[in-house]
């Protein structure tokens, strides 16, 4: 090739080449990535792993509080008693979100004064909302420190009254989370899923 | 042609130049890559570098993915390729891609390696790149071993068996070294423990390194060419090699189309015949290990079958380790042991061409023979193969200095 073949070069046809096969090169690769990324998602096994699972109970006594694993994910199941009940609404005024109106946090059937399908029974994730740690059960009153009894989490000093609802002034952003679930029987929950039959 | 050169290698701004002042990146890639010339008349048999290239990112992308779901424990480990096939999305595909891969991984070298016999690219100064090449060579071996074991089929169980046992021909330190190897006083768990380590760490991570000093050792030398002509003694007033062409974009682009071809063979085996027959995959590792229990027919995946077959022509533990060792590593000294003044096949005489043809159908008779049973007769083409392969080496100091070799041109030229 000498100097004057260079200035035969056509650079605008050339230019379309190399950007033509750029970017089928690059469709390909995106192809390509797909197999690779699904491979990431949840597999066959984990989805089986994380079908839903039922609770009895039908044994549980009032304030009796039992911990159950869905999809690994730690769930609380509380039996309310009557006076626990009563309580719910007295420390409204220092809860962030008294009402349930972060959508996220729990289904639509639990956005109400109990946070529960039935009041008695209270489902919710044991997941602190602030980084996922676990609280610790504390249903003692004690008036003297402005304690009505709920969730603590020992990480970072996060509380709950005893609907999983978030105080103010904590570090947790939310209410606990409410996972889906429905009464099979009376004595019977199924959580992580709240359609269909069991 | 400098101009553009010129052009495409300039510091594009203060970013580059704020790099190369720490970091000599335009240098790097000037001279490997926009600057190196390599011969303007390669062929076909010069682009399965670029693949190997290709099937080693294939591999290590699709071994990664493999580790994230397998389990290296005798319990787990074939049910966990099970998993991998049926549970996992595209988990087949990914796995297919694997074991294909190391086949093609072969094909490639295997073919790269006969490139270097056809045009003399191991003869001075390439020297040390050859003997680079075969250690990638024995570590890919080794590599493809360890993987083999690691489904924990009868095939990997029972391969890996016969294998590791050959180290126990050695007389004295024999049985202990088989000991080490094992780590156990049968393959055990703790054998596949092991092997899976050399698989995904030890082995890639020399295999990487072996083969960046086999480019820069190409790179200080440059490439030789199906001519066999030094292409740096004809340089033109620029300093490039008058028959050179930049490595980017000219042999990039040529090996773009090699790649793409290349691609479409592969994926038709990934996507068609995964198990090609029984070559890629055995039938027989479809089963779990049984350690009561040999397989009727055992044969090491094709890639091995070559120098199974020379182990067992032998009729003697002892040699038959020697002998299957000694062709495995006799190849190394081929710079030494071909005294021929030219390099390519084009200048050379009747005689090496002869002997080159007869050494193709003996390799691929001996592969063929390592997968068929230890019957009499196949023992016995075994044999004469055996031999064939040996006198290629052996008497290839004495017959490559008796032929009758061409002259060589001065600049590289094209045949038709």
């Amino acid at each position: 090739m000498n100097e004057d073949d260079v200035d035969r070069i056509d650079r605008n046809r050339r230019h379309f080449l190399t950007v033509a096969t750029a970017v089928t090169g690059a469709v390909g690769a995106g192809f390509v990535a797909v197999p690779f990324l699904s491979s990431l998602k949840p597999s066959a096994r984990a989805q089986a792993l994380g079908a839903p699972v039922e609770v009895p109970i039908g044994s549980m006594a009032p304030g009796e509080m039992i911990r159950v694993l869905w999809r690994g994910r730690l769930v609380f199941v509380l039996r309310r008693s009557d006076e626990m009940l009563e309580r719910l609404p007295e420390g409204i005024g220092d809860l962030k979100d008294p009402n349930s109106e972060v959508v996220e946090q729990q289904p639509e059937y639990a956005a109400n004064a109990t946070r529960s399908v039935q009041p008695e029974y209270l489902v919710v994730e044991g997941s602190c909302t602030h980084l996922g740690c676990a609280p610790l059960e504390d249903f003692e009153v004690r008036p003297a420190e402005n304690w009505g009894g709920g969730f603590f989490c020992p990480c970072h000093g996060s509380k709950f009254d005893l609907a999983g609802r978030v105080y103010r002034g904590v570090p947790a952003p939310t209410n606990l989370r409410v996972p889906p679930h429905r009464f099979v029987r009376d004595d019977l929950i199924l959580i992580g899923q709240d359609t269909g039959a069991a | 042609m400098a101009r553009i050169e010129a052009e495409v290698g300039k510091p594009q701004g203060g970013f580059m130049k704020w790099i190369d002042d720490r970091f000599p990146l335009t240098a790097t890639l000037k001279y490997h890559v926009t600057e190196y010339y390599a011969s303007k008349n390669f062929n076909f048999w010069y682009v399965f570098g670029v693949l190997a290239f290709v099937v080693l990112a294939i591999q290590l992308v699709t071994g990664i993915f493999l580790t994230m779901n397998y389990k290296p424990a005798a319990v787990d480990a074939f049910a966990s390729v099970e998993y991998i096939m049926r549970d996992v999305e595209w988990g087949w595909l990914i796995r297919y891609m694997h074991s294909t891969g190391a086949s093609f991984f072969f094909i490639v070298v295997y073919l790269h390696m006969f490139r270097a016999m056809l045009y003399g690219s191991y003869k001075k100064p390439r020297e040390l790149i050859w003997i680079i090449g075969m250690l990638i060579f024995f570590v890919l071996m080794a590599e493809g071993f360890a993987g083999y074991l690691l489904p924990w089929g009868q095939m990997s169980y029972w391969g890996a068996q016969v294998i590791i046992s050959l180290f126990g021909a050695i007389p004295g330190v024999g049985e202990a070294l088989v000991e080490i190897i094992r780590g156990d006083y049968s393959i055990s768990d703790i054998t596949l423990n092991r092997f899976f380590a050399l698989h995904v760490i030890v082995l890639p991570l020399i295999l990487i390194g072996l083969i960046f000093v086999h480019i820069v050792a190409l790179h200080e030398v440059g490439s030789n060419n199906p001519d066999g002509v030094e292409i740096k003694k004809n340089k033109g007033a620029d300093g490039v090699p008058l028959d050179g062409i930049a490595f980017h974009p000219y042999h990039t682009s040529k090996d773009l189309v090699a790649i793409i071809i290349f691609l479409m063979i592969f994926s038709s085996v990934v996507f068609f015949a995964p198990d090609m027959g029984g070559y890629f995959l055995e039938h027989a590792n479809f089963e779990p290990a049984n350690l009561t229990a040999t397989p009727e027919h055992i044969a090491p995946v094709w890639y091995f079958t070559p120098f199974y077959a020379i182990l067992r022509a032998v009729p003697d533990k002892l040699w038959g380790f020697i002998l299957f060792a000694l062709a495995v590593v006799l190849p190394v000294f081929l710079p030494w042991l071909d005294r021929a003044r030219v390099k390519s096949i084009r200048y050379r005489g009747w005689i090496y061409k002869s002997a080159l043809s007869v050494f193709v159908v003996t390799f691929l008779s001996l592969g063929w023979l390592g997968t068929q049973p230890a019957d009499d007769i196949y023992v016995l083409a075994a044999r004469i193969f055996s031999v064939l392969y040996f006198a290629f080496f052996l008497l290839m100091p004495y017959y490559t200095a008796i032929d009758k070799t061409k002259p060589v041109p001065d600049r590289v030229v094209y045949h038709g």
